[in-house]
């Protein structure tokens, strides 16, 4: 065997674990859920009983379902809106704790927080106390002013994102992380340069700062669009479940094939919103260069 | 004569006007030096906003938990009293009693680290082997299947939970444990793509020459991993460890379809579970409903308190996490 191979081979060997897992956990129930989504399944005991329906679920999640464009379409507008914010946040913060400041330890620890406390339960909580958003919004009326000047479309979301403001700001938690390293990568010496050419501070972060983060800030944003996609208070997750258990009736069918239908809808929809997001702000990048 | 006095008396107060006009530049340049300092990021000005700033956004990530904290502690009159807004009148753990008697909370809380714990150690072990496969060995379709890695983290977990719960129905293996310890033993699982890549990038950051020189002295492949690279990837390891831990501890979605009806379940569902118990036994609107605000924040306070106590002793990992490992390698 020559030396090249053996290197492969001891390779595959500490990697079989991940193919193996890969194909049980994460291949097959991909195409299993595919396969069932273009049936009518129902429970037969503990069997299954198929009825082959080609596209019909598909055709129902768009056609015949009562609920599920309406949450979808929220759903999209929310990330669109929600996404930026979380990002932009997320930068501010970092590039703040990345001075020179007192207690950096002390506002690390604060803004890391998000971090630990991202459980469900606690956070639907919180939002159903109403303390997901800031008492000086609701004081202003921002929102009423936003709403008499621009359509229900736009004014929608945004009020969404007024009133989960905090729950935004919470999934900034890794991000900050990413961002804060990637800060510190940045040679202060290129700065110093900078400033004896005359840049100002402003200058020197869209000259500086964000090309060189430009590749984590695209690791963010798919980071931020799939945890608040997946998050365990996002409506269209718990009417996929809720329709996977049975628990709510659309039109047409329910059960597995129309939940897995309706899953795949979601996950098309979630991967052109990451591929949006990612070509628009790598757009700048290949106009300059 | 008395044209010259005027001369003189002229330029003595142009000369007079000129040092006052110097000494304002100087004291507006003193004044400039100290507000916006010689660069900007030095100046007084510029501290106010950055601490401005600072303590608006703290205010911001600190507020649910204040709110959160202090509310536990209010009596049912303080929660109606429009004269109590921050602080209870008095300290009352009467909702801590209560919730802690219905969770059982030492016996949940064990069962809770357990279910975290099994998952992120097997995650932990199956990541550092397998991140350190696809960091130092040249493979077949090796882009492939990292691209399928990071696929996998895309993926929403609706997609595969169902055949999952089929699987797992069919193995009997709903309600277990092992439900969440078998796919992170092969390296899936929760943000499984997540563990492989930073332990991926941080073998990539590690010379390779110790390892050249161990495995010339002899040592196999294996040797060469257990005693020399993995004693070198600690701070990825606690990392790791710490980060899995943490969101299996959280995880509410799937735990509450593959272990719903066990007697194994995460705290934040056992606490679910009670409230919505505790709810239905009361009508909309009623006094005992207001009073359950309390109870179900000293509930949140409860399940949070282990992992506020982990992080601010690890918390200097988590804040040291990303340089250490490297994940902005890539």
């Amino acid at each position: 065997m020559t030396n090249r191979n053996r290197e492969r081979l001891a390779g595959l060997g500490f990697i079989f674990i991940w193919i193996v897992g890969y194909l049980i956990f994460t291949l097959y129930p991909i195409f299993y859920s595919l396969y069932l989504s273009l049936f009518k399944v129902q429970m037969d005991g503990a069997d299954l009983l198929l009825t082959y329906e080609g596209i019909n679920n598909y055709r129902a999640t768009f056609l015949s379902d009562p609920y599920f464009v309406e949450i979808l379409i929220q759903y999209v507008l929310e990330t669109i809106i929600n996404v930026p914010v979380t990002i932009v946040f997320a930068l501010i913060i970092a590039i703040l704790i990345n001075q020179n400041i007192r207690g950096k330890g002390l506002w690390r620890t604060i803004f890391f927080l998000p971090v630990i406390i991202t459980s469900g339960p606690v956070i639907a909580e919180l939002m159903n106390q109403g303390i997901t958003t800031l008492p000086s919004i609701q004081q202003y009326d921002v929102i009423g002013l936003i709403l008499d000047n621009v359509g229900a479309v736009i004014a929608n979301p945004v009020q969404a994102l007024f009133d989960q403001i905090l729950l935004v700001l919470w999934f900034a938690g890794i991000q900050i992380l990413i961002l804060l390293a990637g800060l510190q990568k940045i040679d202060r010496s290129t700065y110093e340069a900078a400033m004896i050419d005359g840049a100002g501070p402003w200058i020197a972060f869209w000259k500086i700062t964000l090309p060189s983060i430009l590749s984590l800030i695209t690791v963010c944003i798919i980071y931020t669009v799939v945890s608040m996609s997946v998050f365990t208070t996002n409506e269209v997750i718990i009417y996929i479940r809720n329709v996977m258990m049975g628990e709510s009736t659309p039109a047409i069918t329910t059960g597995y094939g129309y939940s897995a239908a309706l899953s795949w809808v979601y996950f098309i929809t979630m991967s052109v919103i990451i591929v949006l997001f990612v070509v628009m702000v790598n757009i700048r990048k290949g106009v300059k260069s | 004569m008395k044209k010259m006095t005027l001369k003189a008396k002229q330029s003595i107060d142009a000369l007079k006007r000129f040092i006052e006009e110097k000494r304002y530049a100087k004291l507006y340049n003193r004044v400039q030096r100290v507000l916006i300092g010689m660069r900007f990021t030095d100046g007084l000005l510029y501290k106010i906003i950055i601490y401005a700033l600072l303590i608006s956004l703290a205010y911001i990530y600190l507020y649910p938990m204040l709110y959160m904290i202090t509310n536990s502690f209010m009596t049912m009159s303080d929660i109606i009293s429009v004269n109590v807004r921050w602080v209870p009148s008095s300290l009352n753990w009467e909702n801590y009693r209560l919730v802690w008697t219905a969770l059982n909370y030492p016996r949940a809380l064990l069962d809770a680290f357990i279910l975290a714990a099994a998952p992120a150690l097997s995650a932990t072990v199956s990541s550092a082997i397998i991140g350190y496969g696809f960091a130092r060995f040249r493979l077949p379709f090796k882009k492939v299947l990292m691209g399928l890695m990071i696929m996998s983290f895309i993926i929403p977990p609706q997609i595969t939970m169902l055949p999952m719960f089929r699987m797992y129905a069919n193995y009997e293996l709903l309600g277990s444990i092992r439900a969440f310890v078998y796919p992170a033993i092969l390296g899936q699982g929760l943000n499984g793509a997540i563990y492989i890549l930073i332990f991926y990038s941080f073998f990539r950051m590690l010379p390779k020459s110790l390892e050249e020189s161990a495995e010339l002295d002899g040592a196999g492949r294996i040797k060469v991993f257990t005693s020399i690279a993995l004693p070198l990837a600690m701070p990825a390891v606690i990392i790791v460890f710490l980060f899995s831990f943490v969101w299996y501890y959280n995880e509410t979605y799937l735990a509450g379809l593959f272990l719903s009806g066990s007697d194994m379940l995460t705290l934040p569902l056992r606490l679910e579970q009670y409230i919505n118990n505790f709810t239905s036994l009361y009508p909309e609107g009623s006094r005992a409903r207001e009073l359950m605000q309390a109870v179900k924040l000293a509930g949140n306070v409860l399940t949070l308190l282990p992992l506020l106590i982990i992080y601010f002793f690890t918390q200097r990992h988590f804040v040291e996490s990303i340089d250490r490992t490297g994940i902005t390698g890539e």
